[in-house]
């Protein structure tokens, strides 16, 4: 069994993680899924292309249950560095680890479905997995948009797609959750909305959450991990550590002087303060020197 | 009792208008009628390399047309060049190749004409086999490749992310387009397989709200198109393939103009 190996190896190793005991983990595990505490963990990875130096050194570590979110000016690589994530880009140079059978959720920052083809939103939900209809009603409730089941995926505004494309990504049931500007084109209610279930799922399932967002504030309060990147990593730790970090002062000058209500708060997980995770302080540091 | 040519003739429309329909709807939703084309234009290379080498035709141009599919898509990887142009180059490359290599083959007498706007009239029962194992072997595959296919269609990064084999299910419909190709030849030529692939799958979209009644629908029109092609062509004493073509095209102006509506399309339902 190489779930049950790679738990013993996790033992072996001298770590318990707390997640691992949660009761979605133990029916994952049951139904053969990733059980690796770590989802994804890059290591200095580069990305080139037609020339042009995209990524440069830039490592992270996604955990289960744990909400990482990616910041950086327009051009920082944010959506480059997503899609090398997701395997849809092969990364220059660099290591990627991907936990094995890992399952994504991934929610891209737009899409647009051409009129010729006729696609109801009960249709698009279900293109690869099947679902029955009481759980495509939750799904789209849960997001807000229940009443949008038989609509033309065509006539959605732009606020109604995001929604839709997180009920998609849901309906999954993902290990690792991937959005792209989960927020655009909701609106401010909406996005509140929108996070709050992004909480409440990693809660409630243990997934991790990786998301590129611009909506600085709101990205704040429901980070555990926050990375500045601008093609290097300029930054990353707690929300109120990188706030207070120059690099990001520098890149979002207006940040600081609107006063940004990084809303702290207490985790009783134990995975940010142990385990491989690098301490924050360092990782600081050494990406800093690498420039 | 019709005779018996012009009966094979009508089989073999209804045969290839039955497979051309559905999977016309995906060259419709791809935006891959340009790629059509050129897949069909290299047919004739594949004529003049079956006389060249002796062996059965349907097979060698349907190696051709895999061949020129297979090729397009690792071009199109690359993304030095536009799509467009690429087909461009490859399209008419291709044609212009098969005429010279037909010229090239001693004594060798080809019907360009029926090759270019096929030779309904003229199909053997041989052919009516080819083209019978061609069809059904196409939709098997394509019932197969349908989901995963209408994935990608829809988005393909999704669909790579949530575990679809794209480049393999884009392979196929590849090879799916070149074996209706092959097939469809002979009905109503290389120039205008494109035309029976696009035109039956555009008019089903108005009547259509999921993607299987679009393609199921699109097979209707194709075989409507193809009676009434070669009824046409009877009656007027007009080419065959040139007459199917133009049957579709009436087909499909007409029903454009038709007045129709449907619950769910083409406006949302009206929010709770």
């Amino acid at each position: 069994m190489g779930t049950a190996g790679a738990l013993g190896a996790t033992i072996a190793a001298g770590t318990l993680y707390y997640i691992e005991m949660t009761e979605a983990n133990r029916e994952r595990r049951a139904r053969g899924r990733t059980a690796d505490p770590v989802l994804i963990e890059a290591s200095d990875l580069g990305l080139v292309r037609n020339g042009r130096t995209i990524l440069d050194g830039v490592s992270l570590s996604i955990r289960r249950g744990q909400v990482v979110v990616v910041i950086g000016p327009n051009g920082a690589g944010k959506t480059s560095l997503l899609r090398v994530l997701l395997g849809l880009w092969e990364p220059s140079s660099g290591q990627l680890y991907r936990g094995r059978r890992l399952r994504v959720g991934y929610m891209p920052q737009r899409i647009q479905v051409d009129p010729i083809l006729p696609l109801s939103v009960r249709r698009f939900l279900t293109l690869r997995h099947r679902a029955p209809l009481p759980r495509l009603r939750e799904g789209l409730r849960q997001v807000g948009v229940p009443h949008l089941l038989d609509a033309p995926i065509q006539t959605l505004s732009g606020g109604e797609m995001q929604r839709v494309l997180l009920a998609r990504a849901l309906l999954g049931e993902p290990d690792l959750l991937v959005l792209d500007e989960p927020a655009q084109g909701v609106d401010v209610a909406g996005q509140g909305e929108v996070f709050n279930l992004i909480d409440r799922l990693r809660r409630d399932t243990g997934c991790g959450v990786l998301m590129v967002s611009h909506e600085l504030h709101l990205v704040m309060a429901a980070a555990d991990v926050v990375m500045c990147i601008n093609q290097h990593v300029c930054c990353t730790g707690r929300p109120e550590e990188v706030s207070r970090h120059p690099e990001y002062q520098q890149l979002f000058p207006d940040a600081g002087l609107h006063g940004i209500g990084v809303y702290t708060h207490h985790h009783n997980h134990v995975h940010d303060l142990t385990g491989e995770v690098k301490p924050v302080g360092e990782a600081t540091e050494n990406s800093d020197d690498a420039r | 009792m019709l005779d018996d040519f012009v009966i094979r003739a009508v089989l073999a429309g209804l045969m290839v208008a039955v497979v051309a329909g559905p999977l016309g709807a995906f060259v419709v939703w791809r935006r891959m009628a340009y790629f059509g084309d050129t897949v069909s234009h290299s047919a004739l290379l594949g004529v003049a390399l079956g006389f060249l080498l002796g062996l059965n035709l349907n097979l060698l141009v349907t190696v051709v047309c895999v061949t020129v599919a297979v090729l397009l898509v690792f071009l199109q990887r690359r993304q030095e060049l536009a799509s467009d142009t690429l087909l461009g180059i490859l399209a008419h490359s291709a044609l212009s190749l098969g005429m010279v290599a037909v010229a090239f083959v001693e004594g060798l007498r080809v019907d360009l004409m029926a090759y270019l706007f096929g030779d309904i009239l003229a199909v053997t029962r041989g052919d009516l086999a080819a083209i019978a194992i061609g069809g059904l072997l196409a939709l098997v595959l394509l019932t197969i490749l349908w989901r995963p296919l209408l994935a990608i269609t829809v988005h393909e990064e999704i669909a790579r992310v949530e575990g679809v084999p794209v480049l393999p299910v884009r392979l196929g419909l590849m090879l799916l387009i070149a074996v209706v190709i092959a097939s469809a030849m002979q009905v109503v030529g290389v120039l205008l397989i494109t035309a029976l692939m696009i035109i039956p799958a555009a008019t089903a979209r108005r009547f259509a709200r999921t993607p299987e009644e679009m393609g199921l629908l699109a097979a209707g029109f194709g075989v409507l198109a193809v009676l009434l092609g070669i009824w046409g062509s009877f009656s007027h004493d007009t080419p065959t393939g040139p007459s199917i073509v133009v049957a579709a095209m009436l087909v499909f102006v007409v029903l454009q103009f038709l007045p129709f509506s449907r619950s769910h399309h083409p406006q949302a339902p009206p929010p709770e």
